[in-house]
């Protein structure tokens, strides 16, 4: 019984949702002038943060594997950092953001002064906003991947000729790739699903930092169909994203 | 001819302490007989760089690689010396050849030419026809074999050999033994077998040296020892 209740929960909203969606106008409503660009946006930057995501994290990942040998109070201090986001409430990630890249935030004032950069309320925002949330999924995944990666490989690879930077790039970093790879499909996931950190910190421009979820927000005050339309995107996308974690790269999260 | 050996070797892990001195002519097999936790493995793993010494020094062929009292220590991937770790550890997501290629391209080949001696290599040890298997397709045997090309392709003055003949069938170790030793007598550098099986050192090697608790007990040809065994231990390691 408290099974079934647990799947009515889980279940239940998508059944509403789906059953209320105009699914007659549907195809207008996706041609409209806000379902289109915002598609664009949420998957250009996205994608992006992806990208960034795997560029710091792979390294942070290797790093926090390797990290046994530090002391205990720095390794505790790593990991609580890296799983910040995972725990932070998004609309405070993006008050923080704000805090440190706004124009009279700790690097932003000097970033505007030396360059003329502004990067709140732009797509570099989103982009960074979807980074921050993401980031813990990349590490954490890639991290327990190049931590189940059996130590006779890179001891073979050392003997066989192999630096260190080759042992990782071409041993190790090969035989995490399923993790790497889940790592890299839940940032994007998330990516995709950013509300909270984006519309404090990037705002809701259309076609500049209106991704899906904020066009969806936006949408619901004045025009239903249209939220519920890109509501319906997002299940599918959502659903793509989810069949194509197949389960052997679900293997690598296990901490 | 070279492989010209003197090592002191002293590593401490908790309360196991290794203490072992080892001298080996060019061009000699010895093995290293013991139980399980004597510290074979361990005596491997610092000859192969693995593992850093506590104490003593490893000199080979007059090259000091590692001085643990003159702070100097020379990493695995710069040592003149071929390691086949137990089960053969090729490495998964590569196929024979390029496995056998890859420390070819550590040394600078290009990967064209990496390829073209590590199929020579292969062919010589009548392995052609595996060179596009990946190591879950092959058998114990087979990557063993492998394995061994892989190392000797390096042309180390010094070959380590952990346990070869551990993850084979027993049917499977009479023939690759006999493999194992042709190989090794067109070998010009010296070799350390690690061993728990007297068999493998009656085949493949000069000498014997028997390890228990971490240190070196006796050392002698085969004969010798089973002759004379020093102790009760080396007497049931070298029966058989």
């Amino acid at each position: 019984m408290p099974a079934a209740l647990g799947a009515l929960l889980l279940g239940g909203p998508l059944v509403a949702l789906l059953l209320r969606a105009p699914w007659i106008a549907l195809p207008a409503l996706l041609a409209g002038p806000v379902v289109l660009p915002a598609l664009g946006l949420s998957l250009g930057t996205a994608l992006a943060s992806t990208a960034i995501c795997l560029l710091v994290g792979v390294p942070l990942a290797a790093a926090l594997a390797g990290s046994d040998g530090w002391p205990l109070p720095l390794r505790r201090a790593a990991r609580a950092l890296v799983a910040t986001p995972l725990v932070l409430p998004p609309v405070i990630g993006g008050i923080a953001l704000l805090l440190l890249l706004g124009r009279t935030g700790l690097l932003g004032r000097p970033l505007l002064a030396a360059f003329g950069i502004g990067i709140p309320f732009s797509t570099t925002a989103v982009v960074l906003a979807q980074a921050f949330v993401g980031l813990p999924f990349t590490v954490l995944s890639v991290e327990g991947a190049l931590r189940g990666v059996d130590p006779r490989f890179p001891a073979a690879a050392a003997t066989l000729g192999a630096s260190p930077w080759i042992v990782f790039s071409r041993v190790v970093l090969p035989l995490a790739a399923p993790g790497v790879a889940a790592g890299a499909v839940l940032s994007f996931a998330r990516a995709l699903g950013e509300f909270g950190a984006t519309i404090t910190f990037a705002g809701s421009l259309p076609g500049v930092t209106q991704t899906l979820p904020v066009a969806a927000y936006v949408a619901l005050t004045d025009d239903l169909p249209a939220a519920l339309a890109i509501a319906v995107l997002l299940v599918v996308v959502s659903a793509a994203v989810l069949v194509s974690l197949r389960e052997r790269w679900l293997v690598g999260l296990r901490p | 001819m070279s492989g010209a050996l003197e090592a002191v070797l002293g590593v401490r892990r908790g309360a196991f302490t290794l203490d072992v001195r080892l001298e080996l002519a060019p061009g000699t097999v010895l093995a290293l007989l013991g139980r399980n936790g004597a510290g074979k493995s361990t005596a491997l793993a610092a000859l192969a760089g693995l593992t850093a010494l506590d104490t003593g020094r490893i000199v080979l062929d007059g090259h000091v690689l590692d001085d643990a009292a003159g702070g100097r220590l020379v990493p695995p991937e710069r040592r003149p010396v071929g390691t086949v770790l137990q089960s053969a550890a090729l490495f998964p997501h590569l196929t024979a050849l390029d496995n056998v290629a890859f420390g070819l391209r550590t040394a600078g080949a290009s990967r064209e030419a990496a390829r073209h001696r590590a199929m020579h290599a292969l062919e010589r040890d009548g392995l052609a026809d595996l060179a596009d298997r990946r190591p879950a397709a092959l058998s114990g045997g087979q990557a063993a074999r492998i394995a061994l090309v892989r190392t000797l392709v390096r042309e180390p003055a010094l070959l380590l050999l952990d346990e070869p003949l551990a993850a084979i069938d027993a049917e499977q170790r009479p023939p690759l033994r006999e493999r194992i030793a042709a190989r090794l007598a067109a070998f010009p550098g010296s070799t350390v077998l690690v061993t728990h099986d007297v068999r493998d050192a009656a085949v493949l090697a000069d000498e014997v040296a028997v390890l228990d608790g971490g240190r070196l007990v006796q050392r002698g040809p085969l004969a010798a020892l089973r002759e004379a065994p020093a102790s009760e231990t080396v007497a049931r390691l070298v029966e058989g």
